[in-house]
């Protein structure tokens, strides 16, 4: 007798994913997926492709999507959800569009306390358009834009978003994860079930960092890619809970 | 129903709510502020959305979202508050997403003015956004038109799952006149199949504008234009006034229109007979009034509170059969009804 012990989760479609090889979009998604699924949320939610790599994620959760001009993510998902409160929204949104083009959509919407849940993936580049600068490349690295490599006088500090964030009153739930150790993903899950409940309890704007990786983008090996996410970024992006106002049980 | 003497940005308001509006999302900007202002205080009590975003990128944006949840939804601004919603604009026209714009025009360009103004007409005729698109758009002349037009304007939007426009001038926005908004009805409007609500067991829906090969892109491009090309056939609006025995025809829309009005009386007191074609639709141009041209007609005038945008549809329209000539003010500047008269002396001597 075989039992199954594994399955692909509902929450994903069967098209196969654009990323690229070692990028952890892909653990990304599995892990949202597989929790609105757990969640019994397929059904009831609407999701926000964004601009850049992850612009076509609409072809990947299985679920409503809409897609958002660069940026917007927020905004949209604010109109959706005000005329449709009963909807679970989220957002899926990349550190240029998020930290970059459309702060202003996203802090607005925090403070607002939309019900809304962002998962915001910070690789620190522009992945899609080929390796430019982000707001939240680390000092010193060298990308297209930025070709002697981040500095302070000419492009200010890395945004670091989770801690801004934390400081706007409204915002229910925010944690900084980082999934290149497999044995975190349950716990990550775990987190990403509490920003999602928080949403369900109304409890109002609930936020996701995931520090992610760019092996092609930032010219190494995934292996190599994953290490300097864990001991580079992890330094100046560190893990943990910003912000949690509580669950009422 | 008793007529009600109302300011025009609140006859919009009421008029929009009259139409079955269940969402506005909105900015603030000189002359429009009536109109978030009215929904402001009477949407939520009638258990609809009213929200101010932080921008007007982020308003249009919000109603790209309620719109693809299926909500008949509405947001106004003025000139270039009209200008930063244009990305979105596209995205809605490119998503085939239904929403009504209230632009409440004034001069520019940049800051300009707040004084009333027709100097965006090419901004909503040729597409302010990138891409192959139109919207389909209205620029009434009087508050009556104006709220019997936006009352119909969110059925149009849902018709051609596109966005519709209607271009006011600051004039209209603030002037008061009686208006009669006819009966209450109570209506429900169901989430079309289409809209990105949540599946609920159902197929999954996907609302985009993104289409990575080029052939993909052009067959929805095509199919676009299948849905303009109807507009331009079903949806051209105009009024004609005195075509039949007129030597001179004056072309003009809105508050322009009204001026003309008055210098067309004063010309027959004169003894000169003009007549007017007065487009009700800036998209589609209403073409159709121009197709048969009296013989008693000698050449166009086309007066705009602008330099000169729509005399360019005139000028296609006309094609050539006979003169066009042009009499404009800008920035704000709204012409007196003399002003007409001598540019209509003056054509009649060119003319000659």
């Amino acid at each position: 007798m075989s039992k199954i012990v594994y399955e692909k989760t509902k929450g994903l479609t069967d098209n196969p994913f654009s990323y690229c090889p070692g990028c952890t979009h892909g653990i990304i998604h599995k892990l949202v997926a597989e929790v609105l699924e757990e969640m019994n949320l397929l059904d009831k939610a609407v999701g926000l492709a964004s601009v850049g790599c992850s612009v076509t994620s609409y072809n990947y959760f299985n679920c409503d999507m809409v897609q958002a001009s660069h940026g917007r993510a927020c905004a949209v998902a604010t109109g959706i959800k005000r005329t449709h409160p009963d909807n679970f929204v989220f957002t899926y949104q990349g550190d240029g569009d998020l930290a970059s083009i459309g702060i202003a959509e996203t802090i607005h919407a925090a403070n607002r306390g939309e019900n809304i849940t962002v998962i915001f993936i910070n690789n620190g580049i522009y992945g899609m358009t080929g390796g430019q600068m982000a707001p939240t490349t680390l000092l010193g690295k060298k990308t297209t834009t930025s070709p002697f490599g981040r500095n302070v006088e000419d492009h200010g500090m890395p945004i670091k978003i989770s801690e801004m964030f934390a400081t706007i009153p409204k915002v229910a739930y925010l944690e900084r994860v980082s999934v290149g150790k497999p044995q975190s993903h349950r716990k990550i899950k775990a987190s990403l079930r509490k920003a999602f409940q928080y949403q369900l309890d109304k409890k109002g704007f609930t936020m996701i960092e995931f520090l992610s990786s760019c092996p092609i983008n930032w010219g190494m090996t995934p292996i190599e890619a994953i290490n300097y996410v864990e001991k580079e970024m992890t330094v100046y992006y560190p893990l943990g809970v910003y912000k949690d106002v509580g669950s009422d049980d | 129903m008793k007529k009600v003497l109302v300011k025009g940005n609140e006859a919009m308001a009421l008029a929009a709510m009259r139409g079955g509006c269940e969402a506005f999302f909105g900015y603030p900007i000189t002359p429009q502020n009536e109109v978030p202002e009215y929904l402001s205080k009477h949407m939520k009590e009638a258990g609809r959305v009213f929200l101010q975003a932080e921008s007007e990128v982020s308003a249009i944006n919000m109603v790209y979202g309620a719109a693809a949840a299926g909500k008949r939804v509405l947001t106004s601004s003025s000139s270039p508050g009209i200008a930063l919603k244009q990305e979105g604009i596209s995205y809605l026209a490119g998503a085939e997403l239904p929403c009504v714009i209230i632009n409440v025009m004034r001069g520019g360009p940049g800051l300009g003015g707040i004084q009333p103004s027709q100097s965006d007409y090419y901004q909503i005729t040729r597409g302010g956004g990138n891409g192959d698109y139109q919207i389909l758009s209205y620029a009434p002349e009087n508050l009556q038109e104006t709220v019997d037009i936006i009352k119909a304007s969110f059925d149009k939007a849902f018709e051609y799952r596109n966005p519709v426009m209607i271009a006011v001038d600051g004039l209209i926005g603030q002037m008061m006149e009686p208006i009669n908004l006819g009966e209450e009805e109570e209506k429900e409007y169901p989430v079309p199949a289409w809209a990105a609500d949540g599946k609920k067991g159902g197929p999954r829906r996907i609302v985009s504008s993104l289409f990575l090969d080029p052939y993909d892109l052009e067959a929805h491009n095509l199919k676009l234009k299948e849905k303009y090309d109807l507009m331009v056939k079903k949806e051209q609006r105009y009024e004609t006034v005195n075509l039949a025995d007129a030597e001179i025809v004056l072309v003009a829309y809105g508050t322009m229109a009204r001026v003309c009005r008055s210098a067309i009386k004063e010309l027959a007191y004169q003894g000169i007979k003009v007549g007017m074609i007065r487009p009700i639709t800036l998209w589609p141009f209403p073409a159709k009034a121009f197709e048969e041209i009296p013989e008693n007609v000698k050449g166009f005038l086309t007066a705009e509170m602008s330099l000169g945008q729509m005399i360019d549809d005139v000028q296609l329209a006309v094609n050539g059969r006979r003169k066009v000539a042009f009499f404009g003010r800008a920035g704000g500047v709204v012409p007196e009804p003399n002003e007409v008269v001598d540019a209509i002396i003056k054509f009649k001597e060119e003319l000659k």
